[in-house]
């Protein structure tokens, strides 16, 4: 009884679903980008992304088909049922053809199930899950920027090689964290290290001493902090005053800019990362990075250049194809490479995954830096094959 | 879990300690608003906040160092508190303790709010003043000077603060001026005074707070909210308004927390609460409190 109760759900949920899939193919573009507008990744991709995708329309000349590109924007506050809610409003009423911003996975995989369903075009900058492309793949999704698996791949992996064979996992306790921890686990066995010990701090612990006491007693040679944003400075923090950064690598997994800015550099110095842009990589970053900042007030994240980036390739499908047919527009967009500031030999995989060259890059020490947005100094790139895992047979789209 | 390591252990209890000084400290401004005003002041973490943006933005501007701050920041913060207390809460002092409520918390979502908007998210560094760098090697642990001078810093101002309300003609105006104003007044004290000046003690003490949090932890908007809500909870486990209890529960607390950090991290952010739960169950009026 229970079982068919929620068969009938379901089917009512895909019912409902279905009356609605109908994509705005107007001749219209309007693009939605939805962001954390005043949470703690305001600065990871928020008003910012709006920007990015705000100045990548006026670089495109400002009109597709003949008619004004239209932006619209909105705040998830983090919140997976309110961004669920904006982004129904958004597609069902409005005619947005296509969503960019996108940051926190479990808000975007909320968006998603909504998007997908309607045929809506997601380009996602600022998520970092896996699943995109694996468990929740759909053929109107490009994600964008980075993600976790090309986050281990680049970090764990030159650690692993140079010798580091032993970590402690200091680890945020929920999805994404879980997430990270096992992509890079995996990492390290595959390439003879071995995974220690570990804990699972709660999201927005303040205080990580006491974590790091039992990473210094844990007799690993790399401390991997699997977390983000405040949480990553914070343990970073308390790993150098006690002694920790002294004794073994610290190796923050996932740090934006602004991270890095955040972290006093008598402490970050020396700590080796991946990231999917450095806006000082050469004069094509410089230049857009100067544009950008302009405008914005600070330097771009990745997930800054990877909203312009997309949102390029997207329009250039759209006046190639002559319509905002999202099959048209991401089949020309999965057959034809991006190249711009941004994506470095790079191309749209047919499971929705952007393949770009990634950068492993080290926080310079305060003699070394020329200003406060000189952060990185850049060790090497890490071709796209490398840096992210193959693609699933089942997440092979064609249109 | 049951391999339990004493020289660890020993770690993990004064890594406790010194985080119950933090909160014994700022629940203890807490308290004094509470216990004395019968405010409940939800705008306490934001003071915190301000506090530690503050050291960070005297250095910027001024130049100011550490210890300088360390003693002008309270004062600021404890300004702002005197005029939020002199030009909002004395209009709605005669409502239910409801609409302070409301009203504190309504400044703390601005403030939050103000410097997001003004210095983003991520927050902000602030180095370790250069005599504190370092530290100790102890036969169990390394320990921080920092972390030592959060310690011995946090037990002298709550034992004075302690002294000056429970010991002090002063502290015994304060209290009788919230026992019974109308007679307090008709013995010639300046009542209204001395409510505003408690106030901005208080917040004063968040400020303090503030300066001595901002070299270990990052300087960012959200500081003050996440911190708030435990320190709520330890002045219920104290006892709303003891003062002693405040300070003897804050070190407690930080002690248990660090405890579950060691032997179950994930119950960490919720193992205070649980404490909470079970003390209101079983004493009502807290671990302290003085009962009805």
């Amino acid at each position: 009884m229970k079982k068919m109760l929620l068969a009938s759900l379901v089917a009512a949920g895909l019912a409902s679903g279905a009356a609605v899939a109908a994509p705005a193919i107007d001749g219209k573009v309007k693009i939605g980008v939805i962001g954390d507008m005043g949470g703690v990744y305001a600065d990871i991709c928020g008003p910012g992304c709006v920007t990015a995708t705000e100045m990548a329309i006026e670089d495109f000349g400002g009109k597709a088909l003949g008619k004004p590109i239209e932006v619209v924007s909105a705040d998830s506050q983090l919140k997976p049922d309110v961004a669920s809610s904006i982004v129904r409003k958004w597609v069902e009423n409005e005619g947005v053809d296509t969503l960019g911003g996108l940051v926190a996975s479990s808000v975007t995989g909320a968006i998603a199930s909504v998007a997908s369903q309607n045929k809506n075009i997601m380009l996602i900058s600022g998520s970092a899950s896996n699943g995109f492309t694996t468990k929740q793949c759909s053929p109107y999704i490009a994600h964008w920027t980075y993600n976790v698996a090309a986050l281990a791949n680049g970090t764990v992996k030159t650690l692993v090689s140079e010798g580091k064979k032993k970590w402690f996992f200091i680890t945020a306790d929920y999805n994404f964290g879980h997430a990270l921890e096992s992509v890079s686990t995996k990492v390290i066995e595959s390439n003879g290290g071995e995974v220690v010990g570990g804990v699972r701090a709660p999201l927005s612990t303040t205080d990580f001493s006491s974590y790091v006491l039992q990473a210094q007693a844990s007799g690993a040679d790399v401390v991997a902090l699997a977390n983000a944003g405040n949480d990553t400075v914070n343990a970073l923090n308390a790993a150098a005053e006690f002694g920790l950064t002294e004794m073994m690598d610290v190796a923050g997994l996932l740090v934006f800019t602004q991270n890095a800015q955040a972290m006093d550099p008598d402490v970050a110095a020396g700590m080796k990362l991946t990231t999917g842009f450095y806006w000082d990589m050469d004069d094509q970053t410089r230049e857009w990075s100067k544009r950008f900042k302009e405008r914005h007030g600070g330097i771009p994240s990745m997930a800054h250049a990877g909203a312009y980036s997309a949102t390029m390739h997207y329009l250039a499908a759209v006046e190639a194809t002559g319509t905002d047919d999202p099959d048209k527009v991401m089949s020309w967009m999965k057959s034809n490479k991006p190249n711009d500031f941004f994506a470095r030999n790079a191309y749209l995989r047919a499971d929705g995954r952007m393949v770009h060259d990634m950068l492993l890059v080290k926080i310079k020490d305060k003699a070394s830096r020329k200003s406060g947005d000189d952060i990185y100094q850049i060790l090497n790139t890490i071709p796209g094959d490398t840096a992210f895992n193959p693609m699933l047979p089942e997440c092979e789209f064609k249109y | 879990m049951f391999d339990i390591n004493l020289f660890a252990l020993s770690g993990q209890l004064l890594i406790g300690l010194i985080n119950g000084s933090f909160y014994a400290l700022l629940s203890l401004g807490l308290a004094i608003i509470f216990g004395l005003l019968r405010i409940i002041n939800f705008a306490q973490g934001a003071m915190y906040m301000l506090g530690a943006f503050c050291a960070l933005l005297f250095l910027k501007w001024f130049g100011m160092s550490y210890w300088v701050a360390l003693f002008v920041v309270p004062f600021v913060v404890a300004v702002l508190g005197i005029l939020i207390e002199r030009f909002l809460i004395r209009p709605i002092a005669n409502l239910d303790h409801l609409y302070s409520l409301l009203l504190t918390f309504g400044i703390a979502l601005i403030l939050q709010g103000s410097f997001t908007h003004l210095f983003g998210s991520s927050g902000l560094p602030y180095s370790t003043p250069a005599e504190l760098k370092g530290g100790m090697k102890l036969p169990f642990m390394y320990l921080p000077n920092y972390r030592a001078w959060i310690i011995a810093s946090s037990v002298v101002i709550c034992g004075l603060t302690w002294y000056m309300i429970e010991k002090t003609k002063l502290g015994a105006y304060l209290r009788a001026g919230t026992e019974n104003p109308q007679l307090l007044q008709a013995f010639g004290i300046n009542v209204p005074l001395i409510i505003t000046l408690t106030f901005g003690f208080g917040v004063g003490l968040a400020g303090f707070a503030g300066v001595l949090a901002a070299p270990v932890y990052s300087v960012a908007p959200d500081m003050g909210s996440n911190i708030l809500i435990v320190v709520f909870a330890i002045v219920v486990i104290g006892g709303m308004g003891s003062i002693g209890g405040a300070i003897i529960t804050g070190l407690l607390m930080g002690i248990i927390e660090g405890l579950t950090k060691y032997f179950y991290p994930e119950a960490s952010a919720t193992v205070i609460f649980l404490v909470m739960m079970l003390v209101l169950i079983v004493k009502p009026a807290g671990l302290f409190g003085k009962e009805g």
